[in-house]
Formats: C-alpha cells, sequence, structure tokens
C-alpha cells in the first residue's frame, strides 16, 4: 500500500451564505485547494465529493459530476464518485480517495465535501438531519436528532456525574477558538452562562449546546507520497485511518455513553499509525452537540473514560492544552455544513501540523487527528495525520 | 409646489394578549420571547372587526381632522396583507363610508408590509399632477401568524390613513424614494391562510438591507443626516429591528421614541409604520423634520422626508390620539384570541 499525502487544502467561510449556491461553494473550496498544491486539471486522476443530502436540501442529486462540471474539469472526463455517510460523508470521501491512491490506481484525487443547508426552512432542515438516524424505529416517532444526543448526555449525567456545567464548557472553549478562525460561522466568545441560560433544544442540551446549520465546502487534493515533494515543501502523511460503523437506531447500542464505532474506528486509525492518543498534539472531533466532544474524547481515550467533561473543564483539551481539541471552532463555532465537515476537520489539522493556523496555532504540532460521526454514532471514522518532513 | 399630508388618522383594536399568555399554549417561554422582540403585548381585533372596518375607522378619523369635501377625494387605496376578500375590493367600502362615491378612482394594494406606504407615493403623484385634488392613501391589516409559529407573537391588527394633496399641507413630503429587489423572505400563496418566513433570513439580507439602503438614499437626496430630524419612525416587524435600523443611521432613543408603536401593539403589518407617523403627527409641531422608512417583504422599502408645516395647528388634533388608542386596553387570554381570529372551527348554522 503506498503512502498518501495532502499537498493542498481550500475552504470557503462557513455560515449561513443567503448568497451562495452549492455549486459556488463547492468551487471555490476547490479552486483554492487546487491552487495551494500547485496542480493542473491535467495532474487529476479523480474527484471525491462528501455530501450528505443535497437532494433534499436543494433538491439536487448526481453533485459528484456537478462539482467536476462546475470546477471547469468536465472536459477532462474525471472520475467522479459521491459519498454519503451521514455526517461522516466527507471523512469517507477522504479516506476513499486515500484507498484509491494506496491502490496505485491513481496518483493525484480532490476530495472535497459541501452542503448548502439553507435554502430550506429550519424545521425541514432538522427534519433533513434526522434522516440519518434509523426512520422507523426513532424518526417516525418523533425522536429529533437532539433528542437522542440529550438522552446520551442524561446517561453520562447518571453514570458519571457529568454537569451541564461540563457541557457548557466545550461550548465556551470551541466559540473561544472559533473567535480565532477567520472563516468560522460564530467568531465570538460565549460565557458559561450563556449557554446555561438558553432555551431548551432537548433537556438537558440547551440551544448553545447544539452545533448550527450552515452552509460552507472545504477541498483536498491528496497525491501519493513519493510524488508529493513535487507539489510542496510540507506534505501531510495519511498515517491511518480507521472507519467503524455500529447499529443504526441508538437503543440497539451496547452503551449509551460511549461510541463503539469511535472506540473502534480510533483503534484501528492508532493500530496502523503504529501510534497512541498520547502522541498526538491535536484533533478535531465532532461536536455537533456538547455531549458528543465529551463521548469523542473519551472513546478515543485523550481522557479516561467519564472524566471528559471535568477534564474540558479544567483546560485538558484547551487550545494549547494538554491535547487541543477543536482549534477550528469545531461544527460548534466553525459550523456545520454536514457534507463539509470531514474535510473541513482534515484542513485544520493540514494547516496546524504546518504551522499556519495564525491565532489558532497549536505550538509543537507534529500530528493530529480527525474524527467524524454518522447519525448518531452509527458511523465513525478517525483519520491521524503527520508531518510527512 | 409641493405635495404632502393634508391629514391622517389611526386605528387600533383595543383587545391585546400578552407573549407570556401565548407561550403558555404552546409550551414556550412567551416572556422571554416577548423580550426578544421586545414586545409587551400585541393587538387583536374583535370578532366584528377586519381590515374593512380597520380601514374604515382610519379614514373617518382622518376625515374628521380637517374641513375637506370627501367628494374632493379623486383615488383612495388601501395597502393591505389581509384584504378580507381576494376579489372585491376593500376600497369601496371606504370610499361608501366616508361619502366619497361615486367619481373616485379606487383599488387594493400589495405589497406585505409596505402597500400603505405605496400608496401614499400613488396619491402624491396624483395629486402633484394636479389628476386628482385629494388622494387617500390607507394601510391595514389583520396580520396571521400560523398557531405556535413565531410570528404568533407579533402578528398584530391595526391601520392609518394619510390624505395626500397639495392644499392645505401640514406635513410636506420633501423627498421619497424607495429601494426594491426581489428576496423572498416573506410570503403567502392565493388559499394559503398562513403566511411562510425564511426565518433569520428575514433580517440581515431582507429587513436591514433595505431599509438602510433606502435610508442612506433618501439621505442623499434630502442633503441630510439624522441629526437634523426631530423624529424617525421605520417599518416595525417587531421593537428590536427598527431601533437596530435606527441607531445604525445615527438616530437615538429619543427620536425614535414617538413613533415606536410596536411595543404596545404589536406588529400591524401595512398599518406599523404609519399607525406609527400618526403618533408622530399627533405631538408634531411646526417645522419639525420627520424621516420614515418602511419595509414590505418580497421585498421593498420606501422613504419619507418630511417638514411639518404651520397647517398642522389648524387641524382638529383634539380626537383620539394614538396615545389614547394604546391605553384603552382590553386584556385576553388564548382562548378567547383564537375565538376572535377564528382559529375555533365552528358549528355550521342549519341550514
Amino acid at each position: 500500500m503506498r503512502d498518501v499525502a495532502i499537498i493542498g487544502v481550500g475552504e470557503t467561510q462557513f455560515g449561513e451564505l443567503w448568497d451562495r449556491s452549492f455549486r459556488d461553494l463547492g468551487i471555490e473550496a476547490g479552486l483554492k485547494a487546487i491552487q495551494d498544491a500547485k496542480v493542473t486539471a491535467e495532474e487529476i486522476d479523480a474527484v471525491y465529493v462528501g455530501n450528505m443530502s443535497a437532494g433534499k436540501f436543494i433538491d439536487q442529486e448526481h453533485v459528484s459530476a456537478l462539482v467536476a462540471d462546475y470546477a471547469g474539469l468536465a472536459d477532462m472526463h474525471l472520475p467522479t464518485v459521491r459519498v454519503e455517510g451521514g455526517g461522516a460523508c466527507g471523512a469517507i470521501a477522504l479516506l476513499q480517495g486515500r484507498m484509491a491512491i494506496a491502490s496505485g490506481m491513481y496518483d493525484v484525487v480532490v476530495v472535497g465535501g459541501a452542503e448548502k443547508m439553507t435554502d430550506v426552512g429550519e424545521v425541514q432542515a432538522a427534519e433533513i438531519l434526522s434522516s440519518t438516524a434509523d426512520q422507523e424505529w426513532e424518526s417516525v416517532f418523533g425522536a429529533t436528532f437532539a433528542g437522542l444526543y440529550a438522552m446520551m448526555a442524561r446517561r453520562h449525567m447518571h453514570d458519571f456525574g457529568t454537569k451541564r456545567e461540563h457541557l457548557a464548557a466545550v461550548a465556551v472553549k470551541n466559540h473561544k477558538n472559533g473567535a480565532l478562525n477567520p472563516v468560522a460561522q460564530f467568531q465570538k466568545e460565549i460565557t458559561a452562562e450563556t449557554v446555561l441560560q438558553a432555551p431548551w433544544v432537548a433537556e438537558p442540551l440547551g440551544l448553545f449546546d447544539c452545533a448550527p446549520l450552515s452552509d460552507g465546502a472545504a477541498a483536498l487534493v491528496l497525491c501519493s507520497m513519493d510524488r508529493a515533494r513535487k507539489f510542496t515543501d510540507t506534505p501531510i502523511r495519511i498515517a491511518g485511518s480507521g472507519q467503524a460503523s455500529d447499529f443504526l437506531a441508538l437503543h440497539d447500542r451496547r452503551d449509551l455513553t460511549m461510541m463503539d464505532a469511535s472506540v473502534v474506528a480510533g483503534k484501528r486509525a492508532f493500530a496502523e499509525a503504529r501510534l497512541e492518543p498520547r502522541d498526538v498534539q491535536l484533533a478535531e472531533v465532532h461536536d455537533n452537540f456538547t455531549i458528543t466532544e465529551i463521548l469523542a474524547i473519551e472513546d478515543l481515550r485523550f481522557v479516561e473514560k467519564g472524566k471528559g467533561g471535568p477534564a474540558t473543564m479544567d483546560g485538558v483539551t484547551a487550545l494549547n492544552g494538554k491535547i487541543s481539541v477543536n482549534t477550528s471552532g469545531g461544527l460548534k463555532a466553525r459550523g456545520q455544513p454536514v457534507g463539509a465537515t470531514g474535510v473541513a476537520q482534515a484542513v485544520e489539522i493540514v494547516r496546524q501540523l504546518r504551522g499556519e493556523a495564525g491565532k489558532r496555532q497549536v505550538v509543537g504540532a507534529k500530528r493530529g487527528l480527525t474524527h467524524t460521526l454518522g447519525g448518531t454514532g452509527a458511523t465513525a471514522i478517525v483519520h491521524i495525520f503527520e508531518r510527512g518532513d | 409646489m409641493k405635495t404632502g399630508i393634508v391629514s391622517y388618522g389611526g386605528y387600533v383594536p383595543r383587545y391585546r394578549i400578552r407573549p407570556k399568555d401565548i407561550g403558555a399554549v404552546w409550551g414556550a417561554d412567551g416572556e422571554a420571547m416577548g423580550r426578544a422582540l421586545n414586545i409587551r403585548a400585541k393587538s387583536v381585533p374583535g370578532p366584528d372587526e377586519d381590515v374593512i372596518t380597520i380601514s374604515v375607522e382610519a379614514a373617518r378619523a382622518c376625515m374628521a381632522k380637517v374641513d375637506v369635501d370627501p367628494q374632493d377625494v379623486g383615488a383612495i387605496y388601501v395597502g393591505s396583507e389581509s384584504h378580507p376578500y381576494a376579489v372585491k375590493p376593500t376600497a369601496t367600502v371606504v370610499s361608501e363610508a366616508i361619502g366619497a362615491s361615486p367619481v373616485l378612482t379606487a383599488a387594493d394594494f400589495e405589497f406585505a408590509c409596505k402597500a400603505g406606504t405605496a400608496a401614499m407615493q400613488t396619491c402624491m403623484g396624483l395629486t402633484l399632477s394636479k389628476m386628482y385634488r385629494y388622494g387617500l392613501a390607507i394601510g391595514s391589516d389583520t396580520s396571521q401568524g400560523a398557531p405556535g409559529d413565531a410570528l404568533e407573537y407579533s402578528a398584530s391588527a391595526g391601520g392609518a390613513a394619510f390624505l395626500i394633496g397639495t392644499e392645505h399641507v401640514i406635513a410636506e413630503i420633501d423627498h421619497t424614494v424607495s429601494y426594491t429587489t426581489d428576496t423572498p423572505d416573506f410570503w403567502r400563496r392565493e388559499g394559503q391562510r398562513y403566511p411562510s418566513h425564511g426565518g433569520r433570513f428575514t433580517g440581515e439580507p431582507a429587513y436591514f438591507k433595505h431599509v438602510v439602503n433606502c435610508a442612506q438614499l433618501l439621505f442623499k437626496r434630502a442633503g441630510t443626516s439624522a441629526d437634523d430630524y426631530d423624529y424617525a419612525v421605520f417599518h416595525q416587524p417587531n421593537g428590536k429591528f427598527p431601533v437596530r435600523a435606527g441607531k445604525q443611521l445615527g438616530f437615538k432613543d429619543a427620536q425614535m421614541d414617538a413613533g415606536l408603536l410596536v411595543r404596545d401593539i404589536g406588529n400591524t403589518y401595512s398599518g406599523a409604520i404609519m399607525v406609527g407617523l400618526c403618533a408622530i403627527l399627533d405631538e408634531a409641531e411646526p417645522g419639525d423634520r420627520v424621516f420614515a422608512v418602511g419595509y414590505g417583504s418580497g421585498a421593498g422599502s420606501d422613504g419619507f422626508d418630511m417638514t411639518v408645516t404651520d397647517d398642522i395647528a389648524k387641524i382638529r388634533r383634539d380626537g383620539r390620539t394614538m396615545k389614547d388608542m394604546i391605553a384603552d386596553v382590553k386584556f385576553i387570554e388564548y382562548a378567547t384570541y383564537a375565538k376572535y381570529r377564528g382559529k375555533i372551527l365552528m358549528r355550521e348554522a342549519a341550514a
């Protein structure tokens, strides 16, 4: 299997981008990544696109060909693939691109992720998001995404004494990081009081415990490691990847306070990379709700099981803490254009490892990790990245 | 020769409901909603009130202030998004009620919340061109908010009438300017009972973009800035938007307070800026400068730069003022509100 490196990154502003269409966003992110990598159209072998639900959000399927077309690549007749896997689709597209190069079939691949969520109303958007849960056993009975994650939060509170203040600490930290990220949807710090006083979405999750609906796109250019130095002095190597699935419905899971898919995906990625959690300095983890980040840092063994809340409150996961988590602001503050999420997380890690993260730079960042979820954890995918020099 | 406001009259139903009582029904924190919207209560039309009766009340109040012969009113336009009839005008009933029929032109206007100010502009043109001596422009609504929707906390009822002409003008309209784009922030299709809206899309790219751009154009045309005005009034879908837009334009609370009725009566849609303007004219004195920018979803803004004349002292302002109407209140709870607003399915009358 060949080593694969990321040689170019690009992303759009994240937010409620009323005047930008799906294709505007996809093109901007893709072109930025291609320019960053300094590859030519002729050098690109394939395009992989992560997108959760353009069919429902903008009535457009077949976005794989669309993205290549509007990026001006139609007459290259490239193979284009759209990947769907709930919120994990962007990270899965990255794995597919990596595998295509590792196998020797392709040398240079563009991986993109995009979602345009604000063309539908908020209620409809929430319904579309909930469609990654189990329609027959969960959504049909009125379970919303927030409701399902609220159950996980409650159980975590019951079993480990986690408090709302601990959940709030996740939102406060991620907003603080988001304030340092010029493409973040929310570039404003908030206080724990703001989080705790916000109206309920699904108790014990309030408005500020939830990531927003967002528009945005992100893209990466992948290349075989042996050719990567032709394009860049700082290739970022994909050291390990692990993907795992689990029961679709929450009630079938073994444990509500732990996502087995995350645990397995993490173990697989660390095993391939021959690394341990202590070897990474930063991680972008899935924080669609505050509780999700607490579960993630426990499932990935950055902190002890059940201690995710207090650890967050104590600054263990703060910028330049023991492990810097969600330096981009995470889904909570950078924004959550679903299909873009996994790719945007990788963009952040690449910038950090290159030392280009500006005010939110993690000092001495050598290795980073991304963790992305589909649904309520029925899919989890972890990538570990390291400097290739 | 300048055209302007010759007389004015407003009307707000006396029934009110508080955000707290609406929220209680839907399991929501109504008080917090009221604070967020800066609305203490909203007006509710009584069971025998609709856009026709509100328009007639406003038109009568307007005509009662002056000695204009209703037969000299050559045009009546009623702007609303809740005309009782889809086909059959409100304006004809108003014209009969004030004795302006039959030699006049009349029509109903619709442009979301700014149809009334569009009617004012139309009447300005008709009177400046001497096509008619006077035109009556009305903005009036019994606005709809779906049960449980955010709009239900603000959608209220009220209206105002402005007699426009070139003689005995109490407020000269020195400049008017409009800013219009196709922006689908809020809509209601034929046959639909309640409107749809784009959530936060109704803010920045809709209300603020149009109001602020229109206001800045008006400043430019008039060669003025916020400091030149004694009063400012804006379309008021809630108590926050107009204040934020006003401050962005350089106005201070003291300039905006008199016309900001939304806090006590909610959003009267086509009537909103117009009842605010009535409240200003209730207390304005000769020489006062008034700045007004309305907004209608869909979307557009109409702006007016006005100067109050000496003639304001000559009209009868001793009748019911907007302040009187705001103080004359009967609070109702949600069940009565639901009944008055026709939200309860009644037994059908025996055949």
